[in-house]
């Protein structure tokens, strides 16, 4: 999957502004840059939820807008924060969902089967008949997680899955998306805020400022002092833990 | 029950509401067709009697219960279509000015082309409360209201104006003794060959029900529904489109007929969730039960004459809407479980 000088304007402000780039297969790619810097906006437009003004998206050799809105929903999965979590739906039957690109209204047995794995996957079994709404927060985003894995999409979009959830629920959440790469093979790409996690859980590192991409390489190349420290307008020190590096800024 | 299998026993359990309601209505349905001014019992019946038993049994008696049947069905899922796809539980025909586009089509075929007949009528009915519906939801999508109950309430003052207007031109043109049939929900008049029309409620319930799992994704909002590949607005306009033209036909047979689609589906909702493929059946018997059982009681109240059912429909159901306001009040949005006996999840009955 690539992207060409893509550009969306609102009210004539370019927020993103040809922005080209290559997602690497079978990686965990985040977007990172500082509000407003147009990274959920790239994210929205290669997950076509958001129309672009100009530009090219390929996603495997064909035109992302070419392609049929449910065969792409069996390749490339999205989920944002505007989810609707009014809805009383138990956690089985979102999950279920997530089989809709394949068997439409009716669930084959190997649907079923794919339910259970990725419930299990998820470890919420025990919650399986329980209503979404009556589960904390962490808990439901695991349940939105395991809906995009029963979907079994090679690519797998999420928009700062880290928000609203504190310390444990976050770092759980990205050890989460790092499993999704490492065992299921999928390609992840995510917007991230916290620099930290990026750093410690991705390959790759896409950081914004301004619509345009300022640093984009392997997190090495981007997590270091200059870098960093022209994105976001603050002092940076870095340190390394375990081989990878941590950003310090105050 | 101690030795039934898990497989039948969580069958059973999933659907008991089902054959409750279904159980009940059957039973009432029966029993609402002996109630009447004229007495009519099975014997007289099978006998032959004089005719004239028979002739009212089949000319007024089914043809009423089968209107009953399909006005509270097809309002119940309206109703529910509605709310789901507008993700807001105050959403209905009532309150979503579907019900008020639908008199003011009956209202312009009645003044400009009087002589179009019933089937012209109702076309004007369906063309008038899905541009009605279509035009309210375009605007609160527009707006973007945080507050859930503004969005109702945007409904209600559309659905008033409407009425004012509909209202004014009836007075002007001097139809407003034959436009109050369309206002005030009865039975009263519904004999054989005046009352098919309502039937269409039933092929469109169908429809609902197969587009179920579509309608769902919808109410889980633009991103959800794009990510898994369903085209959100087609989606969202023929399932408002079904839900008016449903509306649309009960009030051309019936007139308006307020709250089912508002308690309804919550009611069966707080029990059973919100994934329509599970709670549509129930939602329509207990529409029906709720239709029939009112129908009954304005029957019998102030016999040998009878209310509108307009008249019970609002007094039964203000107040069960006030309880269910209260009841969400006070446990929130925590679903309420039918626990069977002493059985715990999923422990079945042993």
């Amino acid at each position: 999957m690539n992207v060409v000088d893509l550009i969306k304007e609102y009210d004539g402000k370019a927020v993103v502004n040809s922005v080209s780039f290559e997602i690497p297969k079978g990686k965990v790619l985040s977007l990172i840059g500082p509000n407003g810097a147009g990274k959920s906006t790239v994210m929205g437009m290669i997950s076509r939820l958001i129309a672009k003004d100009s530009g090219v998206i390929n996603f495997e050799d064909k035109d992302l807008s070419k392609w049929k809105s449910k065969e792409l929903a069996k390749k490339l999965s999205i989920l944002t924060q505007h989810n609707n979590i009014q809805m009383k739906l138990t956690v089985r039957e979102l999950v279920a969902f997530g089989r809709f690109p394949y068997s439409g209204n009716r669930l084959t047995v190997e649907d079923n089967e794919m339910i259970d794995k990725a419930i299990a996957y998820m470890e919420l079994q025990e919650f399986e008949d329980r209503f979404i709404d009556e589960l904390s927060g962490g808990q439901r985003q695991r349940a939105y997680i395991a809906m995009v894995i029963a979907q079994d999409t090679e690519y797998v979009l999420l928009d700062e899955p880290t928000n609203n959830l504190d310390i444990y629920h976050a770092s759980n959440m990205m050890r989460t998306v790092r499993r999704l790469c490492d065992e299921l093979g999928k390609t992840v790409i995510l917007v991230l805020h916290e620099i930290n996690y990026a750093a410690f859980y991705s390959d790759y590192i896409c950081a914004f400022v301004d619509g345009k991409i300022a640093k984009f390489g392997t997190v090495d190349e981007v997590i270091n002092k200059e870098v960093l420290s022209e994105i976001y307008k603050v002092d940076f020190e870095i340190i390394h833990i375990d081989g990878k590096p941590l950003s310090v800024y105050y | 029950m101690a030795n039934c299998k898990k497989g039948a026993c969580t069958i059973i359990r999933k659907h008991i509401s089902t054959l409750f309601l279904g159980t009940s209505l059957l039973i009432i349905s029966i029993l609402s067709l002996f109630v009447g001014v004229i007495d009519i019992d099975l014997n007289t019946l099978l006998s032959g009697g004089d005719g004239m038993e028979l002739k009212i049994f089949l000319l007024a008696r089914i043809p009423r219960l089968l209107a009953i049947l399909c006005t509270g069905v097809g309002m119940s899922v309206a109703g529910l279509i509605m709310q789901q796809l507008c993700m807001n539980k105050f959403v209905s025909p009532s309150t979503g000015a579907t019900i008020q586009s639908a008199q003011f089509g009956i209202l312009l075929s009645l003044v400009f082309i009087p002589t179009i007949g019933l089937w012209g009528r109702v076309l004007l009915a369906f063309a008038m409360s899905v541009l009605g519906t279509w035009i309210f939801v375009w605007f609160v999508q527009r707006i973007q209201f945080k507050n859930t109950v503004l969005v109702p309430l945007i409904g209600i003052m559309f659905g008033n104006v409407l009425g004012g207007i509909t209202n004014f031109i009836a007075y002007k043109y001097e139809v407003t003794q034959q436009l109050s049939t369309y206002f005030v929900g009865s039975f009263a008049l519904i004999i054989k060959g005046n009352y098919e029309l309502v039937w269409l409620a039933v092929p469109l319930v169908v429809i609902a029900f197969i587009f179920a799992n579509y309608f769902n994704i919808v109410g889980m909002g633009k991103d959800f529904s794009q990510n898994l590949g369903v085209n959100y607005k087609l989606v969202l306009f023929l399932g408002l489109t079904v839900a008016a033209m449903i509306t649309a036909s009960v009030v051309t047979v019936v007139g308006q007929i307020s709250y089912i689609g508002l308690i309804i589906p919550n009611i069966v909702a707080m029990f059973k969730g919100d994934k329509i493929k599970g709670t549509l059946v129930d939602t329509a018997l207990l529409g029906a039960l709720f239709v029939l059982i009112c129908d009954m009681i304005a029957r019998s109240v102030i016999m040998p004459y009878e209310l509108p059912i307009e008249l019970i429909v609002g007094i039964i159901g203000s107040v069960m809407f006030i309880a269910m306001l209260i009841y969400k009040l006070n446990h929130g949005k925590k679903a309420i479980r039918i626990r069977l006996g002493k059985a715990k999840e999923g422990s079945c009955y042993d």
